[in-house]
């Protein structure tokens, strides 16, 4: 019933996230955000179980905040990808595992942009685009369409808009409005929340 | 969330369940310039399907600023309550100020987070007022107040703001000194609400419980930014009367406490019942009304004839 989106273009990652927090049948709060700041450029996008998500995500982030305090630098998003993974995986055969799916997206020097998603099971896969939800499943092939390496920060939007547009067209529930981010060499931005017209 | 589970509804209002307080506690923020915090509940414990208790308490006080209601199971609600109440005070004695609402959510989150899986069930929100100790000190110090109320709520955002707010002027009193610069506690009126599944949420209106949507429907037709305490007070009164009526597990009387930056109040226990007998009357004068003014009507009309 959440939905998460990742695009990688050439120089930057383009991340959206639905705002609705819903229990049952009953959406209780309609402006959740469901981004976690890692560091500057890395952004942890978080769906699923309830208190797991929040609690989860808390946790990667304080870590990654901690070996920055204690190393002096900041961890890569390969290295903040694995980290989250290899935690999953401990406390996935554990009597408490975390069900959440996550997309990382983050901005490294050398490596450029990267975009990760990694699942409840703690796959992880870099991958260029990606999409967590029932919204994945008509959104994915629109992206395997139109992708392409070298997309533009405008192109990339657009890609985005059409993906919300068919969400709100074939998909069941609403999902009134969502959260966009861009990460690129300058940080994270805040480009504009989508609301796709006709949604309320 | 899968689907599975929303066609299953599992979790929801209609599972019967041992000791159940199916409550629908009701609350919301006010953004006028009177701000206050509005909880209403029932008082209805059920179990089993029977009526344990006609006349219990969903709303309890943490502290002088800070009220929870209860839904879920009523032990472990009072319980929870009680400890979460317990290491307040214990911040407080510590660090000399009231931990603010956000701070005993995020307290009471993580201390029910172990026994995520289990039978516990606790849906609380807690409903207060944060930053009435910072009201004794000078001038400067609202400032830095004000400011914290215009950065939004979100993680991101809410740290940047943090970091950016240099303590003010050095010939201030050291306690505020250290109370600007270390953390900038958002002053005013709060809500969260906290569940044993895990779910931690800050908002402006909540309605939680086994009538939950009944009292959503009639809440989001009447909330708007602008209402009055009175209008307010009327308008959760009506929403947990029309839960009461519809819910089973809901019923008998409703309490209602406004919380401001004095503290709580509470106002009379009422009961629900009086308040159908009433509404009864009111569609019988208007049936009335109605009833006369079309023969009058025809009577005007039919002598209109006779001419």
């Amino acid at each position: 019933m959440e939905y998460l989106i990742g695009i990688q273009g050439q120089d930057f990652v383009l991340v959206a996230a639905d705002n609705v927090a819903a229990h049952s049948i009953v959406k209780m709060k309609q402006d959740q955000d469901k981004m976690f700041k890692l560091s500057d450029k890395i952004l942890l996008l978080c769906v699923g179980e309830a208190g797991d998500t929040v609690q989860f995500a808390e946790y990667i982030q304080k870590n990654i905040q901690l070996y920055k305090m204690r190393n002096g630098y900041e961890l890569s998003p390969t290295a903040a990808a694995n980290f989250t993974r290899k935690n999953l995986a401990d406390y996935l055969r554990s009597r408490t595992p975390y069900h959440v799916n996550l997309l990382l997206a983050g901005f490294d020097e050398t490596d450029g942009p990267g975009l990760y998603y990694m699942d409840h099971l703690s796959a992880l896969a870099k991958a260029p685009f990606a999409a967590h939800g029932h919204g994945a499943y008509l959104t994915l092939s629109i992206l395997d369409r139109y992708y392409r390496p070298d997309l533009t920060r405008d192109e990339a939007m657009d890609l985005l808009k059409k993906c919300i547009e068919e969400l709100n067209h074939r998909f069941i529930l609403n999902l009134p409005s969502f959260s966009v981010r861009l990460i690129d060499k300058d940080g994270t931005h805040d480009p504009e929340k989508l609301i796709p017209v006709g949604a309320k | 969330m899968a689907l599975q589970d929303l066609c299953g509804f599992k979790d929801s209002f209609l599972n019967s369940r041992w000791n159940l307080p199916a409550s629908h506690p009701v609350e919301y923020l006010s953004e006028s310039p009177i701000q206050f915090v509005i909880a209403a509940a029932d008082t209805r414990s059920s179990c089993n399907g029977l009526v344990a208790c006609p006349a219990s308490q969903k709303i309890l006080p943490v502290h002088s600023h800070l009220v929870g209601t209860t839904s879920g199971t009523s032990a472990d609600c009072a319980l929870w309550k009680r400890i979460l109440s317990r290491e307040l005070r214990l911040y407080q004695l510590r660090h000399g100020r009231r931990l603010s609402t956000a701070g005993a959510a995020k307290l009471l989150a993580h201390m029910l987070h172990p026994f995520k899986g289990t039978e516990l069930c606790v849906a609380a929100t807690l409903c207060g007022w944060d930053g009435g100790e910072q009201e004794n000190i000078s001038k400067m110090g609202n400032e830095t107040d004000d400011l914290a109320k215009t950065s939004e709520s979100d993680s991101i955002s809410q740290a940047e703001a943090r970091g950016r707010n240099p303590c003010p002027s050095p010939a201030m009193s050291r306690q505020h000194c250290s109370a600007g610069g270390k953390q900038l506690v958002r002053s005013g009126p709060s809500l969260y609400y906290v569940c044993s599944d895990g779910t931690r949420l800050q908002g402006a209106l909540f309605s939680v419980g086994s009538g939950s949507p009944y009292a959503y429907s009639v809440l989001d037709g009447g909330v708007r930014w602008g209402l009055t305490v009175e209008e307010a007070i009327s308008l959760a009164r009506e929403a947990v009367y029309r839960a009461t009526h519809r819910d089973a597990y809901s019923g008998n009387c409703v309490d209602v406490y406004h919380i401001t930056s004095h503290g709580w109040t509470r106002r009379d226990r009422e009961e629900l019942r009086e308040e159908y007998y009433r509404e009864k009357e009111r569609e019988r004068g208007k049936v009335k009304e109605r009833r006369e003014k079309q023969e009058g009507v025809e009577d005007g009309q039919s002598s209109g004839r006779k001419k």
